[in-house]
């Protein structure tokens, strides 16, 4: 199974949010309607015309503020029962030069460098991967360990096995 | 499943045109007709296939902040801590995981600042330490699981 697609961040930048804006953001954020003309219901909801309501979604997404319009999956629906954060033990001076590597592998979702906790915690870069079953991940993990090689200064797999809450975020609350 | 919302699913995780109709404009590429889709992306919805459908914001360039934050919850207490976490709405996410630090979940605010607000609540609620992993850097976020 492979987990593909990456959106590069643009360069980061602050757009600020008119009134209009946060309450379209306020109308979307729990979900757009499922009917023939989404955008429209949103325009009635917040008194605007709908050529305005498209014109700022189109804004929102270029200027980053809005990754897309789309579908969320349960990706455990879909047969990916096994997801697991694998997270690594690396040298912090080699850690910007082998995050994008690891971040590239087909079956990794998201890559972040995160700080340690030490002692509880020794780990600072986080790779989530997914697989219909452990032992598939169990091969993505030690794929990962390959392309570290000597860089791998210890590693665990956390598994997780109930998703507790799936909202995304939420403003004005 | 079949293989139609297998299709839609994967179309769908790319993202959505705006415009007037854009389930037509999708369901023409898909080979089917805009009641159809729509009927197939609300069974999906109901059956609990398909978690969300709408724009995904980004909390960060919106002038907020995200975080990844971990509790070590006992046995015990797991479903006391997980009503308290997720009565937060600042909790995005949350995901039971095998590990001593069990409950890990994602904080999105509105204001930077307020994520040490809920940091301490959560604290204070659960009577437990909260790890917080806020990311230094990103390497990749991918959107997309095949269906």
């Amino acid at each position: 199974m492979s987990v593909s697609t990456s959106v590069r961040e643009p360069a980061p930048a602050i757009d600020t949010l008119d009134a209009l804006d946060r309450a379209i953001v306020l109308a979307t954020q729990a979900g757009l309607p499922l009917v023939p003309q989404p955008f429209h219901a949103i325009a009635a909801k917040v008194c605007a015309r709908p050529e305005e309501v498209m014109a700022r979604f189109e804004r929102m997404q270029a200027n980053g503020l809005i990754r897309r319009i789309g579908a969320v999956p349960n990706h455990y629906r879909l047969g990916y029962r096994a997801n697991g954060m694998s997270v690594w033990n690396v040298p912090d001076h080699r850690i910007g030069a082998i995050g994008p590597r690891i971040g590239a592998l087909p079956f990794v979702s998201h890559c972040y460098h995160r700080p340690r906790h030490p002692p509880d915690w020794p780990y600072n870069l986080f790779a989530m991967v997914h697989g219909q079953d452990r032992a598939e991940v169990g091969l993505q993990v030690a794929a990962i360990a390959e392309l570290l090689g000597s860089d791998d200064q210890g590693h665990e797999v956390l598994y997780s096995n109930q998703i507790l809450k799936k909202t995304g975020m939420r403003f004005g609350v | 499943m079949d293989e139609l919302d297998r299709d839609i699913l994967n179309e769908l995780q790319r993202g959505m045109p705006i415009c007037e109709r854009p389930f037509q404009v999708v369901a023409e590429q898909l080979g089917t007709d805009e009641a159809e889709l729509l009927r197939r992306l609300e069974a999906m919805q109901e059956e609990g296939l398909l978690t969300r459908f709408g724009p995904l914001f980004n909390a960060q360039r919106m002038g907020g902040a995200l975080t990844l934050a971990a509790l070590a919850v006992p046995k015990e207490r797991f479903d006391e801590a997980t009503a308290i976490v997720n009565a937060f709405p600042e909790v995005a996410h949350n995901y039971a995981r095998e590990h001593w630090l069990n409950m890990w979940f994602v904080l999105a605010t509105e204001l930077p600042e307020r994520i040490d607000g809920v940091i301490a609540e959560i604290e204070e609620a659960t009577g437990l330490k909260v790890y917080n992993f806020p990311k230094r850097e990103e390497f990749y976020v991918g959107l997309h699981f095949r269906a």
